[in-house]
Parts: C-alpha cells; sequence; structure tokens
C-alpha cells in the first residue's frame, strides 16, 4: 500500500548516456510518497499544530495554575522599551506581566527545542552522509517492537530508516519557526496561549530528542536497550595524566567518534586518554567503553585549569564561552567542531592535517574551526600526541603557597559571596586559607557549581575558583567513579512486566533524575536521592549530567548507585538512558505502558495517551540542577503528557511554578470513564512543575507526586506508605494532608492503620470512590444516559 | 557594602524596591499594624547563631510575642518541634507563595486572608522569585523579609548587615513588641 504522506521520493542523477540524451547532474523529486508499512490505523492528531491539543493544554493548566514568579520586571525585547511591567502595569504594546513571562517561557522552551531539533538535523545529516537514507534503525533488535514512541504518537508514522527521520525533523523545524514567532511583539497577548504553546514546544523537543537519539543509537552502534550496558570510568580522577590527553565538551557526538575510530585504526588506544564533560562524554562511552567522563559541566573549569587535558575538542551546546580563553592559558590547541559555535577561529576545515598540526604545536595558532569530524579525528589524536611532551601538563592552578600568598590579598569585601549563585561562604574560606588553613576551600569545592562568577568579581585579581580548586587537589585526585553507559530505550518487555505494577501502584513509581548541574548543595544530592528510590523500589531513571552526578558518590560498602542496583527498568532498578536527547526514552517509557501494557492505540493519538499517563503512570521527573533553555523545554514536554516535574530551589528562576491547589476540591473533579460522572479524583499528582527548597522537601514531593487518581487501594496504600515515612523522618511528623489522600480505608497502610484513623477522624474524612478516571469525555465508555 | 543593593549582585527586578528597615522599630511597627500577619521560615534559619544563641530561638519568641502563626518550610520542621514550638503548618515555600498571592484564600485558620507576609530563612535567590510573585501579584499583601540581606522584591527589607547586627535587629523587634 502506498500512501500520500510528508516523506517525499528524491531521484538524483549524476550522469546518464542514452540514445536520446545525455543528462548530468539531474534532481527529480516527485510529491510526498511513502510506503505504509504499519497497519495500525492513523489517530486523530497526526502531525499536531500548535493549537491542536490546546482544549487539553487547558485543562491542565486550569488546574495548575501558573504562579508567575517574575525574574525581572522589565520588558526589554522591542525598542518600545524599556517597558516597567511592575504589578498591573502595562508595555507599551499592551502585554502584562503574566503574559510576558510566560512569553520569555515560551522563548526559553523554544530555544531548548530548537537546540535539541538543531543537534538531531547535525547528527542525522551526518549519519545521512555516512551511512545512506536506507541505513536501518534498529534500537534494541528482537526486544524493541515500538522503536520510537515518541513519533509514532505525535507524528503518527513508523520510522524504519535514517531517511524516514527527515520528515520528522522538518516537521519539528516547522513546529518551532512558528512558535518562535508566537513571541514577536504584539503576537499572542494571552498568559494561557502562551503556556499551551510552551507545552506544544516541550512536545515538539521530546519528538527531536528521539529522532537524534535512535539515529546514532541505530548508526554508532551505542547500547540496544541493554540493561546490563558496561560499567565505564568516571571522575578527575579516573584520567590517566601520564598519557596524551584528549578533552571533548558538549552534546554531538560524531567529532569524538572520529577521534575513537582514528585512534583504532593507527591503534593507538591505549596510548592515548579521550576524556569528556557533559554529554558528548556520556555518548562517547556509549560508543567506546574506554573513553573517560569527568563530570558534568560545572567540571570544565576546574579540569581544563589542572592541565591534564593537552588538545580540547568542542562541538555544542552547555560549553563555556570562555574556553578559548581558558585554553590558551594552559596551552592546549581548541578545536571547534560546529557551526553553531565557531568562537571567531579560523576555518581550517580544507586544510591538510599536516599543516593544522604543525600549527597548533608549534603554537602558532592556539585554535580551529574544522568542520569535518574526519579531519577532527586524525588532527586532535595527532596534536595530541605530538604537543603533550611539550606542554607538560601545564596548569594554572596555584600551588598551595601561591594559594595562601593570593589568599592574603583579600579584602573581604564579599563581592565573590555576592556574585556566587549559592552565596557561598568564600571570603571566610580565603581569610581561612591565608592563614595554611585550606579546610574551608575544600568544603566549598564539594557545593561549588563552577561558574566561575566568583573570580569575575574579585577586585583584586584573584582567581577564586582556582583556588579553591587547587584546595581540594586531593580530593579531585581520588574522584574515581563507575556508571552505567547509556542504554537507550526500555524494552518492549520490560514495559510488559513493569506496566501492571506501575498502573496498579504496587511499584511505587518511575523517578527520573535528569537534567543539568546547577545544585543548590552539590552532585552528592542527587546520587543520594537515587540511592533512596532505588531501596525503596521505586523505577529510578538517569539522564545527561544527572546521570553522572549519580554516580558520583558511594556508599558505606564502597558501590556507586550503578555498581549497586541494576540497570534494568524494574524495581529498584536505576537505569541510565544516557545523555540530554535519551530523554525521549524516559518519555518513551510512560507511553508504552499506555500503549504495550494497556494497549491503548498509539498512532497520533496524543491526547488519549496523555490522559492516560497522567491518570494511571506515577512517573514524575526530577531536574534537580536545571539551568538551560534545553532543560525548560525537557520539562515542558513531560508536564504536557502529565508528568509532573521537581526542581531545586534555582529552578524557580524559570519565571513559574505550575502548581495544583489541593485545599480546593473543586479543582481535582475527574469523569469516571465507567459511568460519566465528574467525580472528585483527589489532588494527585498535586503539582505539576514545582521549586523545591531542599532535597528533603524534593523526596517528600516526589514520594506525593507519583500518586494518582487510578491507584488501586494496594497500590495507594504502598505509595503513601512511602510518603509518610519519608515525611516523618526528612521533615518531621505524620503529613497534615494524608487525609486528601486516603479515599477509602483500604488506603491506609496495615502498618501505620492506628496512627492514620486518628489523623483522619481529626481532619473530618470522608471516603471518596476510586474512579475510572479520564479528562477527556470521548474517553467515557457508558454515557449518563444509556 | 552599599546597603540597599541586591545581596547577590545581578539580581536587580525593576524599578519598584523595597523600603529599607533602618531600624526594628519599623519591623515592630509594621507587625504592630497588620491585621493578619504571618511568618514563613526557611531551612537557612537553622545555620545561624552569634554568641551561643541560635537565631531560630530569637524567631520562636518573636512568633509568640507577636502571636504571628509560622509556616515552616522544607526540614525547618524539626528544629521547631525539637524546641517544643509547634507551627501553624508545614509548606513548601512555594505553596504557602502560592496560596498568599490568591486574593480570595481564607488563610491556614479558614478565616481570612493575610495582609503582611514576613519572609526569612529561604535561600537568598528562591525568597527573591516567590517576593517577586507576591510584589507583583498579590496587591492584598505587604511582604517583608528579617534576613541580614537586603531583598527588594520585599515592600520592606533589612539592609545588607552583619550577622551580629543581624541578632541585634531581631532582638530589638522582640524587645520593642514586648512593650
Amino acid at each position: 500500500m502506498w500512501h500520500l504522506s510528508r516523506k517525499g521520493i528524491n531521484l538524483r542523477i549524476k550522469e546518464l548516456h542514452s540514445d536520446i540524451a545525455h543528462l548530468q547532474d539531474l534532481s527529480i523529486s516527485i510529491g510526498n510518497v511513502t510506503e505504509e508499512t504499519w497497519e495500525e490505523p492513523m489517530g486523530p492528531t497526526p502531525f499536531p499544530s500548535m493549537t491542536t491539543f490546546r482544549n487539553w493544554d487547558l485543562k491542565l493548566l486550569n488546574r495548575y495554575k501558573p504562579f508567575y514568579l517574575p525574574f525581572c520586571d522589565l520588558c526589554c525585547l522591542c525598542t518600545y522599551g524599556k517597558c516597567d511591567l511592575t504589578g498591573n502595569k502595562k508595555g507599551a504594546c499592551g502585554i502584562t506581566m503574566p503574559a510576558q513571562q510566560s512569553r520569555i517561557v515560551l522563548l526559553a522552551a523554544c530555544i531548548g527545542a530548537a537546540t535539541h531539533i538543531g543537534h538531531a538535523r547535525d547528527l542525522l545529516t551526518h549519519l545521512i552522509e555516512k551511512e545512506g537514507q536506507d541505513f536501518p534503525l534498529d534500537i534494541g533488535g528482537l526486544n524493541i517492537e515500538v522503536e520510537a514512541p515518541v513519533i509514532r504518537l505525535v507524528c503518527g508514522i513508523k520510522p524504519e530508516t535514517l531517511g524516514d527521520l527527515e520528515q520528522v525533523l522538518e516537521y519539528c523545524e516547522k513546529q518551532v519557526t512558528q512558535l518562535l514567532a508566537v513571541t514577536h511583539t504584539g503576537q499572542e497577548g494571552n498568559n494561557l496561549d502562551f503556556e499551551s504553546k510552551v507545552l506544544h514546544a516541550g512536545m515538539i523537543d521530546q519528538v527531536g530528542m528521539e529522532v537524534a537519539d535512535i539515529a546514532q543509537i541505530s548508526a554508532f552502534g551505542f547500547p540496544k536497550a541493554d540493561p546490563e550496558a558496561s560499567l565505564v570510568d568516571l571522575g578527575l580522577g579516573s584520567v590517566d595524566s601520564t598519557k596524551p590527553v584528549i578533552l571533548v565538551i558538549g552534546h554531538n557526538v560524531p567529532p569524538s567518534t572520529e577521534i575513537i575510530n582514528y585512534m583504532r585504526a593507527k591503534e593507538l588506544v591505549s596510548d592515548i586518554e579521550v576524556t569528556g564533560i557533559c554529554c558528548t562524554a556520556l555518548d562517547m562511552t556509549r560508543y567506546s567503553t574506554r573513553a573517560k567522563i569527568v563530570g558534568p559541566i560545572s567540571w570544565q573549569l576546574r579540569y581544563i585549569r589542572s592541565g591534564v587535558p593537552d588538545v580540547i575538542v568542542i562541538d555544542e551546546q552547555c560549553i563555556r564561552t570562555d574556553t578559548l580563553h581558558e585554553a590558551m592559558q594552559i596551552q592546549a590547541p581548541l578545536i571547534a567542531t560546529s557551526e553553531k559555535n565557531c568562537l571567531g577561529l579560523p576555518d581550517r576545515t580544507d586544510d591538510p592535517v599536516d599543516e593544522i598540526v604543525a600549527d597548533f604545536v608549534s603554537g602558532k595558532v592556539t585554535g580551529a574551526l574544522i568542520l569535518d569530524p574526519v579531519k577532527v579525528g586524525e588532527v586532535a589524536v595527532r596534536t595530541g600526541l605530538a604537543i603533550a611532551p611539550l606542554r607538560k601538563k601545564q596548569k594554572t592552578l596555584p600551588t598551595r603557597d601561591q594559594l595562601i600568598s593570593f589568599a592574603k590579598k583579600c579584602t573581604s569585601c564579599m563581592q565573590c559571596r555576592r556574585a556566587c549563585p549559592n552565596d557561598l561562604p568564600v571570603p571566610q574560606a580565603i581569610k581561612a586559607a591565608a592563614t595554611g588553613n585550606l579546610s574551608l576551600l575544600d568544603e566549598i569545592y564539594d557545593d561549588c557549581v563552577g561558574c566561575g562568577r566568583c573570580e569575575s568579581a574579585c577586585t583584586h585579581k584573584i582567581p577564586v575558583h582556582s583556588l579553591i580548586v587547587a584546595a581540594a587537589d586531593t580530593k579531585t585526585r581520588e574522584e574515581t567513579y563507575k556508571l552505567r553507559a547509556g542504554r537507550g530505550a526500555i524494552q518492549d518487555i520490560e514495559i510488559r512486566k513493569v506496566g501492571g505494577p506501575i498502573v496498579l501502584g504496587e511499584i511505587p513509581g518511575i523517578v527520573a533524575f535528569v537534567g543539568c548541574a546547577n545544585y543548590p548543595k552539590g552532585s552528592r544530592e542527587v546520587a543520594e536521592m537515587c540511592m533512596e528510590f532505588a531501596k525503596r523500589r521505586y523505577i529510578v531513571a538517569t539522564s545527561g549530567c544527572s546521570a553522572m552526578s549519580a554516580g558520583m558518590y558511594r556508599d558505606e560498602e564502597g558501590r556507586t548507585a550503578y555498581e549497586r542496583y541494576p540497570g534494568s527498568f524494574e524495581a529498584g532498578g536505576i537505569v541510565n538512558v544516557g545523555s540530554c536527547v535519551s530523554n525521549a526514552h524516559i518519555a518513551g517509557a510512560a507511553i508504552k505502558i499506555a500503549s504495550i501494557f494497556a494497549k491503548r492505540p498509539l498512532r497520533g493519538n496524543y491526547e488519549e495517551i496523555a490522559d492516560y499517563v497522567y491518570n494511571r503512570v506515577g512517573a514524575v521527573g526530577v531536574a534537580w540542577g536545571a539551568m538551560s533553555q534545553k532543560a525548560a523545554s525537557i520539562a515542558a514536554g513531560f508536564w504536557r503528557l502529565g508528568i509532573p516535574v521537581v526542581v531545586g530551589p534555582h529552578g524557580t528562576k524559570y519565571r513559574r511554578m505550575l502548581l495544583g491547589r489541593a485545599d480546593k476540591p473543586g479543582d481535582w473533579n475527574v469523569l469516571d470513564a465507567r459511568s460519566g460522572e465528574e467525580v472528585y479524583g483527589g489532588p494527585v499528582p498535586e503539582h505539576l512543575f514545582f521549586a523545591a527548597e531542599t532535597k528533603e522537601e524534593a523526596m517528600v514531593m516526589v514520594a506525593k507526586l507519583t500518586m494518582r487518581p487510578n491507584d488501586t487501594s494496594k497500590g495507594r496504600a504502598i505509595k503513601l506508605t512511602n510518603y509518610i515515612d519519608l515525611h516523618k523522618r526528612l521533615i518531621g511528623g505524620m503529613p497534615p494532608d494524608v487525609y486528601r489522600l486516603v479515599r477509602t480505608l483500604a488506603d491506609i497502610p496495615v502498618t501505620m492503620k492506628d496512627e492514620i484513623e486518628l489523623h483522619l477522624a481529626e481532619n473530618g474524612w470522608k471516603e471518596s470512590p476510586i474512579p475510572d478516571p479520564t479528562l477527556l469525555p470521548r474517553m467515557i465508555r457508558k454515557t449518563k444516559e444509556g | 557594602m552599599p546597603l540597599a543593593d541586591s545581596w547577590m549582585t545581578a539580581e536587580v527586578p525593576g524599578p519598584k524596591k523595597a523600603s529599607l528597615i533602618i531600624k526594628p522599630d519599623i519591623a515592630d511597627a509594621m507587625i504592630r499594624r497588620a491585621k493578619r500577619p504571618i511568618l514563613i521560615v526557611g531551612h537557612g534559619i537553622i545555620e545561624y547563631e552569634v554568641e551561643g544563641k541560635k537565631l531560630i530561638d530569637c524567631l520562636i519568641e518573636l512568633a509568640g510575642k507577636a502571636k504571628i502563626p509560622v509556616v515552616v518550610s522544607a526540614s525547618t520542621n524539626r528544629e521547631f518541634t525539637s524546641r517544643g514550638f509547634s507551627p501553624a503548618a508545614v509548606l513548601p515555600a512555594v505553596d504557602i507563595a502560592n496560596r498568599l498571592a490568591d486574593p480570595a484564600w481564607k488563610g491556614l485558620d479558614g478565616r481570612d486572608g493575610y495582609d503582611l507576609a514576613i519572609f526569612v530563612g529561604l535561600p537568598y535567590y528562591m525568597e527573591s522569585t516567590l517576593l517577586s510573585g507576591l510584589k507583583n501579584f498579590a496587591p492584598h499583601l505587604k511582604t517583608m523579609t528579617l534576613d541580614c540581606v537586603y531583598q527588594p522584591n520585599a515592600s520592606w527589607s533589612f539592609p545588607n548587615s552583619t550577622i551580629k547586627d543581624w541578632a541585634e535587629n531581631l532582638k530589638g523587634i522582640i524587645n520593642g513588641l514586648g512593650e
């Protein structure tokens, strides 16, 4: 069967000689045709526009009304401005503060989505050039039948080859362009419509991420949904600095793979260390388990200044924009490899490798732009080998004596502390260092996010960040951990096994730790949270910088989270899916629970699946160090699917929370799909976007947010047990809202029966029936009349 | 250091900035004038101690004298209950701020909304954004911070000061309330 669709056929003829003609460089495009091999009927909303799910979005947004937290009272986006929007003032264009805040959120979500989609585009172009349009997608062999749940759900197509992903990306690019246009002066004026479009950007972002990851898993041979993906080295201390060291930073892995390819081809694998920071590092270890992950994005300054890297290769996203300057300080050549991040460097893409290497080694040039990943591989390796003996690991970190000498210059003006995102007591630590006591600086290292604002602010040009890192020298050398390489997708069979227990509530929830490293109190908190939820038999997923942080801590037996817990998608598993773009697999797992376990139609059927996930799948995202615009769009993708996201205290800077009001019973009605009656479903999940003040508050909230209206009594009892136990231990006392979460007496955990019954009596509790919940009238199986 | 600059240098909100509480009497007057004040205490308060006295004890004394209901966020609850003080509510900071922004909210006791919200002990940047939410969307509410750093998004804030001066200010408020 053949269908007209968005997929085109392009025919290119380089040269053709025949009796009637001689053709050269002929290119023919034959409409949009695709072969249909998927028997599932098309659902109602393939390739949705930005208003297709507006009603669904408004249902969510009316329950979780935005609580705006303006980060800035002004609008500075056009020449009418600056406009003061404080209170109920309007800008020159008529915009109000709520609309302006949601507009900025939309901008952030568009930046995030565009970044993942742009990443996917560059990656796909590279892979198609390398492997061809017809290269088959394979992300899990026979273990994965639903290879692209997000694409199937949103676009209504079943991609089978790299070429099939082109039309998906074209759709994403069009949507993001339209969404970005919405933020122009004098377009949208209503805050909830802006918010609806934020959710659309998030959904599109998930599609883009899925394209990127399934393409690279297939073409690079990354672990294919493997629960036993290898344990790889993590941490500054794991790097053998006696060898030439290449550092790659960023997110788009082709240059890194070519570095490894060149080393393999030249049998140099054991002669050079290839190390990475941020998601490129994660993806590199999916390609070669010999590669080493130094740490999350906050490790950039500290690692470069250590002098260990001999060559620095950057690709795209989350790379410090002063990397060239930092590289120059340690005399390590820098190779920029992405059109998105040229850093003012000369384009040497077409120059001979010998010339570029010679220029680097002689010090004639400090950096170069090379837009050919294969050439990057050769240049990086050869330069590393040649320059390492000359550099002698030149570092910029001070010796102990230099550190003390710098510290003596400090006048305690407090500018460093006032610049610090975490308000760390830097001046006190430097004052102590001036007397030879480095312990306070060493302590600050643990909580430092590595931004370097402290030294930019210093009025005496003290390299404050370097002082912190130098004081923690012993600690950094001991940073040797293990991380399970990103496994990619979740197997269909895993979904079949856990689908029932999750939907019934017997597995208390899926908790996904995702996002950046702007932590309020260091990486360790992520690891502690992961281990606690795994111990409590939740399914824990990790990705991106959070996946690294989860591994940067050892339990009392010296094991990291990945050594202690299995990598399978099961109760008590800690599942590293991979890099930022692998987040699509976490959304995909929730979607597959609806489609594989519950057999809900998947194809182009977003609203029904989101309704299912929202009401039945107890999943929660935690972006404890969320910093970037990508984190904003990733979160938005989860919100539209009905999955709540908890962020750390810095997350309030995303300009609004999406908070439910448990104290307003009227907000929590659902439709009972059995009867069509509108009934009380309880305040679950209570919030859609919530910033916790501390790790303790986050953990308690996560336990609460896994509750869903559909929980069976047995499942709700398990979830309540975790919630109450964590609250008692971390906050103190019985949670004040248990009476709102108990629907029937059968929900009460047996071990807490007496105290809960007393609590219920004190709060005038009344029993409420457990509905078959939905927010969609079309899901009602029986009307009131009949 | 300038007294009325944002403590975190770059947290500059806009034209509307908090009035300075230059002496404890001003805070006293605000608290006395309020019909329905409420105190929100974050976990940061636990860390501070001056001359052997924990600042949390000052707050307990203050809340008792002024008869202000106390909402504690995060794990601050433990510190209060271990001192025999029962907060009026344990609520996350974003939750209580969201309720305070609602002019129809009838308060923790179901009687009426609040007209003065006093914040202390939250992370500076988080308190700043929450106060911004209230500054912009809760015209029915005045806000005050008792922290030792200037919070421009509040209605009233102490200036940037030392921990010792901070403790003196809190004592001054308590003494004033007791008169």
